[in-house]
């Protein structure tokens, strides 16, 4: 009978997350001098499916109460390979996309083996692989440059029928091919599982190890997705440290945006999607409304801020203090 | 019994924490469509034994047979496998986790590879119905649920799992009267369908009214197996404890002349719709209990003393003057003097990773320190003598209590307080899953408190504590106080028919309600 009621609990931080999108979303357009055009969808687009890669990436290791600090270095690092890999004949193009996702589903594998076997803890095993994944795109690109195969990066950054954004389709595609199998299959529930409470996970026979192993191993080939698309919108790989760490901690921003909670076991990867696209329309709204692209650091602060605040509203209503630490 | 394959059996089974001897050669015979009720003391061995047989921990030797086959078993799965399933006294559920997705959580049913979600409700609904629980609602998260709610899915959950033998290691501790009725009536049921049911409680009367067949457990070993009903309670208790079984209770001094000052007072306390106008009054010297059944607002009553709650109506005196307690640590401080020890205490009253030291000295480091910095000296001196007083077992003041006993891990919690000699103590169910030899030293540490002028308020679900320690007794029904019972009014008919809220026929007129 309330069924619904129950699902709207659980999904009150996506719904949240796609709120605060929607709404700054059409403010934006509505100012745009070109207004709500495919033009303009196309290229918020775009700019929005980066983060959202990566920020996927970052739910599925959050949700195992863990965090990865070597993401967006695995983003980094994929875009330095395609832009070695990611060229010629369409054959050898296919092979070259296949190898950049291979590597990075290595990377997380590599996270994954030293966080549950190695037991380190999460934060100084991925700081550390971070700078390593960081350490071999430097060595594969010393300096901005290579290439891609450009028809497949313009097709895939372009409009299909002319009005969707490609991007936004493979973004699609791949929550449905990835994120929505995960999140229902037993691995998936170990993951959520072992993130709310390991001990009992443990004592009721789940696969706490599959799962996590699972949830790093697939963040690293979200982020390697991640990583094939800013090839695709650049043409180019290049080892910039300081946009590798921007995405992680941006990463980790969005995926408190879109309600997963950073204790684990709680939240969705379509919201931490709503998550970075929100945060991502922070600049755009910027440049809209002509304000110096130096204030956007300072905007996205307070916009956080405000959101994280939101789910912290329901304490003001708690009559019993201890409900304060629940 | 002899030339008949039991259905598990267990020999010789020995296993050591470092040095310490969790169990020694011990053995246990379980048969088909029986209540076997498992004794002892905390730190007898019966939880080790439980986790053996559930594959949580591997035993050092000895052997396990099924059907007469030998098994070992590497985790919690592989015994679920083979149809043994514990409900262990930690709850073993998954809080963000719905209710739905915590009872198929060892073997959710699959479709194309992924959870089927209607097949999944279909079995959580089956299992609820079966445990008598159909109240809950499979896709409430656990997390939302109350304690005595969890327990009923975790044993919910067991169900669903098919067991052939079906363990539950104090499953009732948390439950509501009327629940335990029920899950009483669905474990018989289980008997009759041919389960054999292991039962750990420390609730004699529990087992008494469930048990076939009784083995007691001392020292790590198994001391005793009798069929049930063929030993008094008093010979089951000094097999348990392995000394004289006398005088649990110290006894109670004259009463406290009415005509002292109250220590704490509440007029006319209120608080969203689990208090209702409570007034009581509880002296130096006394041990006033709260009594009635679960969840009828005694915790929240001793929460509103504490300052945990807000938005509280009424009126809280100390020592004759009315004062606002806005928080736990204005509650603690000098003027009010008050301490709570908490009903759960893993949570609420220890941190379980630091330790034994560090533990007890956090309520009173105000009173340790001097411009910030804590004197060492005095904390140990302090520290001493409370693990002295208490006669707190531990291996060292340095490693994490959570590695102590559940009993010793109570004493911590009192004597954490009782460093601040707080001239107000409030209990909440404090002997809940305690052994009945530590259980005994917490009453007359009571007693002695109360002797050198301390005023207790003592919440117990059991009524045994209530009429053994008890100066009075006032009976919480539905958030307001039913009735209030004074030295030898307090029975355990008048405390069970008060709980209830029936005029019982023995009701001593103009002694009675003060509601």
């Amino acid at each position: 009978m309330k069924d619904w009621r129950y699902w709207l609990a659980e999904q009150r931080g996506t719904l949240l997350a796609f709120g605060i999108f929607i709404v700054m979303f059409a403010i934006y357009t509505s100012n745009h001098p070109a207004g709500f055009t495919a033009n303009v969808v196309q290229t918020a687009s775009n700019k929005g499916v980066l983060l959202a890669f990566v920020a996927m990436a970052q739910t599925l290791v959050v949700i195992t109460a863990g965090i990865d600090l070597s993401i967006g270095m695995i983003f980094l690092l994929t875009n330095c390979l395609a832009s070695w890999l990611v060229v010629g004949t369409p054959m050898q193009t296919t092979l070259g996309v296949i190898a950049v996702l291979a590597v990075g589903l290595l990377c997380g594998a590599i996270n994954g083996a030293i966080v549950i076997y190695g037991r380190l803890q999460p934060i100084v095993a991925t700081i550390a692989t971070g700078a390593v994944y960081y350490g071999i795109g430097l060595l594969l690109r010393p300096f901005p440059g290579g290439s891609v195969n450009e028809d497949l990066a313009d097709a895939l950054t372009s409009r299909v029928f002319g009005v969707v954004p490609a991007s936004l389709v493979v973004l699609l595609a791949v929550v449905l091919v990835i994120w929505v199998p995960f999140s229902r299959s037993v691995l998936g529930r170990a993951a959520y599982a072992a993130g709310s409470s390991e001990t009992a996970a443990y004592m009721s026979g789940v696969p706490i190890r599959r799962g996590k192993f699972a949830a790093y191993t697939l963040a690293g080939l979200l982020a390697a997705i991640g990583g094939l698309f800013l090839t695709f919108f650049t043409y180019t790989g290049e080892a910039a440290y300081a946009s590798g760490n921007a995405y992680t901690l941006f990463s980790i921003a969005a995926v408190v945006l879109g309600g997963v909670s950073l204790f684990g076991g709680k939240g969705s990867a379509i919201g931490a999607i709503f998550g970075a696209l929100a945060f991502r329309t922070i600049g755009d709204l910027l440049f809209v409304f002509d304000f110096d692209p130096l204030w956007q650091p300072l905007f996205q602060g307070v916009i956080l801020l405000v959101a994280v605040s939101l789910g912290a509203f329901a304490l003001f209503r708690v009559r019993n203090r201890l409900e304060w630490f629940l | 019994m002899d030339g008949v394959v039991p259905l598990f059996r267990m020999e010789g089974i020995s296993k050591r924490y470092g040095g310490v001897r969790a169990l020694e050669n011990a053995g246990l015979v379980v048969t088909g469509a029986s209540i076997h009720g498992i004794l002892g003391e905390n730190g007898a061995g019966k939880s080790t034994l439980i986790k053996v047989m559930a594959g949580v921990v591997a035993p050092d030797e000895g052997r396990m047979t099924l059907d007469g086959r030998e098994v070992t078993f590497a985790s919690p799965g592989a015994a679920n496998k083979a149809g043994i399933v514990c409900i262990f006294q930690e709850l073993s559920l998954v809080p963000e986790l719905s209710v739905a997705d915590n009872i198929v959580i060892s073997d959710p049913p699959k479709r194309f590879g992924m959870i089927d979600r209607k097949a999944q409700r279909r079995i959580a609904e089956e299992a609820l119905a079966r445990a008598g629980a159909s109240d809950i609602h499979p896709l409430a998260l656990v997390k939302d649920l109350p304690l005595s709610r969890r327990q009923m899915v975790e044993i919910a959950k067991a169900l669903a799992r098919k067991p052939r033998i079906l363990i539950l290691d104090e499953a009732t501790s948390a439950l509501t009267a009327a629940d335990v009725s029920k899950i009483f009536d669905v474990l018989k049921r289980l008997r009759s369908e041919g389960l054999a049911l292991l039962y750990i409680s420390h609730r004699m009367n529990e087992i008494a009214e469930l048990a076939d067949q009784c083995t007691v457990f001392r020292n790590g070993r198994n001391v005793a197996s009798y069929a049930a009903g063929s030993k008094s309670d008093n010979e089951v208790v000094e097999l348990m404890i392995g000394r004289e079984y006398s005088h649990i209770f110290p006894s109670k001094p004259a009463a406290v002349p009415a005509i002292a000052a109250p220590r704490l007072e509440a007029r006319k306390l209120s608080w969203a719709d689990r208090l209702h106008d409570i007034s009581l009054t509880v002296r130096a010297g006394e041990v006033v209990g709260l009594g009635g059944l679960d969840g009828q607002g005694q915790r929240e009553l001793l929460l509103a003393f504490f300052g945990v709650l807000r938005g509280l109506g009424g009126q809280i005196l100390i020592d004759g003057k009315p004062v606002s307690i806005t928080s736990p640590s204005v509650a603690r401080d000098d003027g009010i003097g008050m301490a709570l020890i908490p009903e759960d205490r893993k949570t609420e009253g220890l941190m379980l990773p630091m330790t034994v030291r560090e533990n007890l000295s956090f309520a009173a480091l105000d009173r340790l320190s001097k411009a910030g910095v804590i004197d060492r000296a005095a904390e140990q001196r302090l520290i001493d003598d409370m693990v002295g007083l208490l006669a707190i077992k531990t291996a060292g003041l340095d490693i994490p209590v959570g590695a102590l006993s559940g009993g010793n891990q109570q004493k911590v919690v009192i004597a954490k307080w009782l460093m601040r000699q707080p001239r107000i103590i409030l209990l909440n169910d404090p002997t809940r899953g305690i052994d009945v030899g530590t259980k005994q030293e917490l009453y007359q540490l009571m007693r002695k408190l109360a002797d050198a002028g301390a005023a207790i308020l003592f919440y117990s679900t059991d009524y045994d504590e209530l009429i053994g320690c008890c100066d009075r007794v006032l009976v919480l029904y539905d958030g307001a106080v039913k009735r209030e019972l004074v030295g030898a009014e307090i029975t355990e008919r008048a405390l069970i028919s008060s709980a209830l809220n029936i005029h019982g026929e023995d009701s001593p007129v103009g002694l009675g309600a003060d509601a």
